[in-house]
């Protein structure tokens, strides 16, 4: 594409200004001053972070909360590729785009938080396996390559390399179980981070299953994430909601939301937390609306079959899962660590307006893919019905059968 | 093994002077002050509860936790005793500070280029045979440099001597596995600033118990994957075989290749 029309491509998104797109400009000017700010001043000008306070925003939203809401990614990749759960073909590659994106922001959100970002490679060479972020720097390194792979045939179908994406598309399988297995420590890691600080938090946080904790609400919220977005594209594209698809992915956070729902009574009965339980301090207070809103009511709307099969009613149990899952990491990351640090902490403006920066771009970039990626099979379809047929058919097989036969999708046209 | 170094500390001798504090502040190059708070310029401090002084400086922990959760080991514990901290390794992370059971390790917040602070026992004044800092400017004898084990019978001879001045407890001994640091004082260790609730079990086994379970967890999470994978796709296969010879009005047949 040449500078002119690039430019007029650009006056005509300004020309054309939406209500979102203005909300968009707001959040990514604020968040441009804040980036300057905190690079040109350092961590002390633009956050509220102190020595007596070293974690705060940013890993409790922007890394915890990021990951976390990723794990469509690898929940619905392992049920369509490994467990050829054929059902949910139609929703991989927006899982996988979102987990991608998710990663990819994780990492961005880092370089804001790291006191030395240039150094960000150093797990690389410098080793300590007994460290849980060790562990958590190798995740994000290997798992985003992971998804970068699982994502990048949207990009080389568009590009038209044909053989890229075959190449892709060959170690597929290996690349999935990967993916899993790499999801399922970095998902619990992030609890296991905690592990190391019993003394400091909160009893109705502390617990030895942390990680375990950690994965199964990951496991929860990940198909919640996917509902919503599914809601959200169906709006902005004009597509029907796979009502049947979202209403399965409703059982499946169901199921796990139950499993974390046993390991939390476990540690009411393993920590003796009955006192807390009916303190209503903040603390008290905050727990409980974390199990509230984001477990116990989820699971009763989910199994309820009238709930699951309407759109409403799935859309409203994923906005509260998502909303308790948040909760739980803000809890686990800030709240619980309130009353023995003795202060307490509020995100500065900054702080704030880069991560909404962050979570616009993710948005903004979801958007872009959705539109101009085949990230929908059906958006596919009615953007280029002369091959729609072809396209749609081809290329969902050829993500099915691993040894790759010569069917591969765009010899088709 | 090496004998080790330590520190051992008598608040009941500590008269307040500050002292250590100028002393420490000379050795590393920070600005005199009169805030008594550990900080990104302040690797020692002297803290005043009730009647008592309480000098404070980084544990020197037998396991340090710092040491555990740095991604990148910019922590070290010293065969000597000190814990030290290697800059060029830090990637600012802050896993340490969140991690320190006495929150000792401290942030350049307003630097560009910011490194954590903390006491490394004047790791290079002992390489020449001299002793830390702040014990060689302490004129009452509150701080004492030495082998961590004729330390602990020191401390165990004062408290066994005079009874009434100490309460029976050397801190550093037994809490999360003991500390190169130590305290004697004379009163509870919880009216003065130290964490009542530190289990004895050394901090970093906590996060041990997990990580050393993560190769055994992938070689088999793995193969466990592989093989669902291999029993899903036969199954799919062997239903595509069926519905195919069907389709056709074939027999089945149990040898055919394809199945």
């Amino acid at each position: 594409m040449n500078t002119n029309s690039l430019i007029s491509k650009v006056t005509d998104w300004f020309r054309h200004m939406t209500f979102w797109k203005s909300v968009f400009l707001v959040l990514v000017v604020a968040g441009l001053y804040s980036t300057v700010t905190r690079f040109a001043l350092g961590l002390g000008a633009a956050t509220h972070l102190t020595d007596r306070f070293p974690w705060g925003l940013w890993i409790g939203f922007d890394v915890l909360c990021g990951v976390g809401l990723a794990a469509g990614g690898f929940v619905v990749a392992s049920a369509v590729y490994v467990f050829h759960l054929d059902d949910y073909k139609a929703i991989v590659r927006p899982s996988v785009l979102t987990a991608f994106l998710g990663y990819v922001l994780v990492v961005f959100a880092l370089l804001f938080d790291l006191g030395r970002p240039w150094n960000i490679w150093h797990p690389l060479v410098m080793w300590n396996p007994h460290s849980v972020m060790f562990e958590v720097a190798w995740c994000v390194m290997l798992y985003t390559a992971v998804l970068a792979l699982e994502f990048s045939p949207m990009l080389f179908e568009r590009l038209k390399l044909q053989k890229a994406a075959r190449a892709v598309h060959n170690i597929i399988i290996p690349m999935v179980i990967l993916g899993v297995m790499l999801s399922t420590l970095h998902q619990s890691s992030l609890g296991s981070l905690y592990l190391i600080i019993p003394e400091k938090m909160y009893p109705l946080w502390y617990s030895g299953n942390l990680p375990f904790l950690f994965f199964t609400s990951a496991v929860a919220v990940g198909p919640a994430m996917v509902t919503i977005e599914s809601f959200f594209s169906s709006r902005a594209f004009h597509r029907e909601i796979e009502v049947p698809i979202l209403s399965k992915l409703g059982k499946v956070t169901a199921v796990a939301l139950a499993i974390y729902l046993v390991l939390k009574i476990e540690d009411i009965l393993n920590y003796n937390l009955g006192s807390y339980l009916v303190t209503f301090n903040l603390e008290g207070t905050l727990y409980w609306t974390e199990i509230i809103v984001g477990v116990l009511v989820p699971i009763a709307l989910l199994v309820n079959p009238r709930v699951r099969e309407s759109k409403r009613g799935l859309f409203y149990s994923a906005v509260l899962v998502v909303t308790g899952f948040v909760l739980n990491r803000m809890n686990v990351s800030i709240t619980s660590l309130e009353q023995h640090y003795g202060v307490g902490y509020f995100p500065s403006w900054m702080e704030i307006a880069v991560t909404f920066m962050i979570v616009a771009v993710g948005f903004g970039a979801f958007a872009w893919a959705a539109k101009n990626l085949a990230v929908f099979p059906k958006e596919a379809a009615a953007r280029e019905p002369a091959h729609a047929e072809s396209y749609e058919v081809v290329v969902i097989e050829d993500e099915i059968k691993v040894k790759g036969e010569p069917s591969f999708g765009m010899e088709a046209k | 093994m090496k004998r080790q170094v330590g520190i051992l500390i008598d608040t009941t001798q500590c008269i307040g002077c500050m002292a250590c504090e100028e002393a420490c502040a000379d050795r590393w190059g920070f600005p005199h002050t009169d805030v008594h708070e550990l900080s990104c310029e302040k690797n020692t401090v002297v803290q005043q509860y009730g009647d008592t002084y309480v000098p404070r400086l980084c544990m020197h922990c037998e396991e340090p936790t710092c040491a555990s959760v740095c991604p990148v080991g910019a922590f070290q514990k010293t065969p000597e005793g000190p814990v030290t901290y290697d800059e060029s390794k830090c990637i600012g992370c802050r896993y340490c500070m969140q991690a320190c059971p006495f929150q000792i390790p401290k942030y350049q917040w307003n630097k560009l280029n910011p490194k954590v602070t903390k006491c490394d026992m004047c790791y290079d004044r002992q390489q020449k045979g001299k002793q830390p800092a702040c014990v060689e400017a302490c004129p009452a004898q509150a701080r004492i440099f030495g082998y961590r084990d004729d330390l602990v019978a020191e401390a165990e001879k004062r408290i066994k001597e005079s009874p009434k001045t100490y309460v029976q407890q050397i801190f550093g001994i037994s809490e999360i596995e003991g500390t190169s640091t130590m305290y004697l004082a004379g009163v509870d260790f919880g009216k003065i600033g130290f964490p009542a609730n530190l289990p004895k079990r050394a901090l970093p086994k906590y996060t041990w118990d997990i990580m050393e379970k993560i190769p055994n967890y992938f070689v088999w999470g793995s193969t466990l994957m592989a093989g669902f994978w291999w029993l899903t796709d036969r199954k799919k296969k062997v239903a595509e075989y069926e519905e195919e010879m069907k389709r056709k009005n074939a027999p089945i047949n149990e040898n055919d290749d394809k199945r």
